[in-house]
């Protein structure tokens, strides 16, 4: 890592039971409940949120993947990220409880999509939305329902999370992308 | 997904070249505007193609078997010579994927009046097309439709010279059944001279790293020995031979193509009869070949002709997963011309 770090691997570790536990009391229970994590860190992470949640409740509640390649609103980015991670939702959604699951909430285009994308499955009850890093910025009228740690940035920062299980090692750092917006290099 | 991709959208972003040219091997990003051949294509092409491939197959098994990633887009398909499934299987793949798509068959077009291609091009590109899929029985007609088009040309097929969409579907059912297709024998048999989708297949499967046969009558061959010898993609040889025997022994995969009753009245086959009992891919002959040997045909086929009926619909045929994987290929391969030119 390079950038300054805002989360340690304990920090998030904690951060992911507190979630866990906020998940279940706003459900009250676990009845109904799904997680659906969005590719890719979203995924390793509603792993560990139902892990807590099996240690806490002793409920295995389903954990879903949900790829949002297809339903971005800039066919650009293909050329950036030609590669779908695949979605993978072994279970029906309808009249469930959905919680969706990111790294960085940031300008909520993704949860835009991700919610498009899960109204092609069927017509889940509620849909809520748990990030780790919520960094602000938004562009549409979205909020996340629990949310591990508010980090103010600017544009020009960059968060980055990092997980054991994609990136080999836990933690979040924040890095300065550009020294004036002058000078925008693009990002890959 | 990452922080760094959605800020993307409102960033400057790299600027892919859009020229028709193979990218640095490795870089995973896909750089072809057009789609006009396979021999194009690198290795990382290939995979990437496959891989879309599987997200487009995941698709296809979704409930609503559609996604936005197309919408807004004009795809437009300008055939000029007959065909139903390629022509439909880009018409599906195309509404899968949310585009808007627009039908000419050229027999019912301007075309009978004798417009030219260039100026049928300009026309279609001026009601809106963004892409063209073209079909057309003169070997390079997509090329130059290419020169003039300012978005991105796919080839359904030109004249003998290629299909590529047709040669990826093979390959990826090839993958989908076999894990690899390294080192697989695969014997393709019939009409090679004349066949577009046997050269399109040479390269890919050559590329692919396939121990590739190709086999037919020797009338049916000319030039092809030649050009075996030279090697196909980065040099790789195959082989050509007129016994069946040989094509078929042990093979893992037996691709019939269709005898075009057409070449009769040019003198290069006697009969129809004689060619299938010669050269038809009969359940006695497919025993011959490895026990769970795959069995494809690129469709329109001539049941009793190249295949025998009982063949084509046997437990060992894939015909049907062919068609299914065509849809999945051309939705990649919209999918991915549409990011080049988007950028």
């Amino acid at each position: 890592m390079t950038g300054r770090r805002i989360m340690t691997a304990d920090e998030i570790r904690r951060a992911t039971i507190r979630l866990s536990h906020e998940i279940v009391e706003k459900q009250a229970g676990t009845d109904g409940l799904l997680l659906i994590g969005i590719q890719r860190r979203g995924v390793p992470l509603a792993r560990r949120i139902a892990e807590s949640i099996r240690e806490n409740e002793g409920v295995e509640v389903p954990v879903g993947a949900l790829d949002i390649t297809f339903y971005r609103d800039d066919l650009s980015l293909i050329a950036q990220q030609p590669v779908v991670k695949g979605t993978d939702l072994p279970f029906g959604i309808d009249a469930r409880t959905i919680v969706l699951v990111d790294d960085v909430l940031y300008t909520g285009r993704t949860i835009r999509a991700a919610m498009d994308a899960l109204v092609d499955f069927g017509r889940p009850q509620a849909i809520r939305l748990a990030v780790l890093v919520d960094r602000g910025h938004r562009e549409l009228p979205i909020r996340a329902d629990h949310v591990g740690k508010n980090v103010p940035t600017s544009r020009e920062e960059i968060v980055r999370v990092h997980l054991e299980e994609t990136d080999g090692e836990d933690g979040v750092e924040i890095e300065r992308l550009v020294d004036s917006p002058l000078a925008a290099e693009p990002v890959a | 997904m990452t922080d760094v991709i959605e800020g993307a959208a409102e960033t400057e972003v790299l600027v892919p070249s859009i020229d028709d040219a193979p990218h640095p091997a490795g870089s995973g990003a896909w750089r072809h505007r057009h789609l006009l051949d396979v021999d194009g294509l690198s290795i990382d092409d290939l995979e990437l193609v496959m891989r879309t491939a599987d997200s487009m197959r995941e698709v296809l098994a979704r409930p609503i078997a559609k996604v936005p990633a197309l919408r807004g887009r004009n795809v437009t398909i300008l055939f000029y010579e007959a065909s139903t499934r390629t022509r439909v299987s880009f018409e599906v793949a195309a509404k899968n994927l949310s585009a808007e798509v627009v039908n000419i068959a050229a027999a019912t077009s301007s075309v009978t009046k004798g417009e030219s291609l260039v100026d049928t091009v300009r026309t279609v590109e001026a009601l809106g097309a963004q892409m063209l899929v073209m079909r057309h029985s003169v070997s390079g007609a997509p090329y130059l439709a290419a020169e003039v088009f300012g978005g991105s040309v796919l080839n359904g097929g030109d004249g003998w010279h290629a299909h590529p969409t047709q040669a990826l579907l093979d390959l990826y059912t090839m993958r989908s059944r076999l894990g690899s297709v390294a080192g697989r024998k695969v014997a393709i048999l019939g009409d090679v001279l004349h066949s577009r989708v046997a050269r399109s297949n040479i390269w890919t499967l050559t590329a692919a790293g396939a121990d590739l046969w190709l086999c037919g009558p020797p009338t049916l061959l000319r030039g092809f020995e030649a050009w075996a010898g030279r090697g196909a993609a980065a040099g790789r040889r195959f082989h050509v031979t007129a016994s069946i025997d040989e094509a078929l022994r042990d093979a893992d995969v037996v691709m019939a193509l269709r005898i075009q009753k057409e070449r009769m009245a040019s003198g290069l086959l006697p009969s129809l009869r004689e060619y299938a009992a010669r050269y038809g891919l009969t359940a006695t002959r497919l025993a011959t070949a490895k026990p769970d040997a795959l069995v494809m045909h690129p469709g329109p086929m001539n049941e009793g002709v190249e295949i025998a009926p009982d063949v084509a619909a046997g437990v060992q045929s894939v015909i049907t997963d062919q068609v299914t994987n065509g849809v999945a290929i051309r939705m990649a391969l919209l999918y991915l011309l549409a990011g080049v030119t988007a950028a």
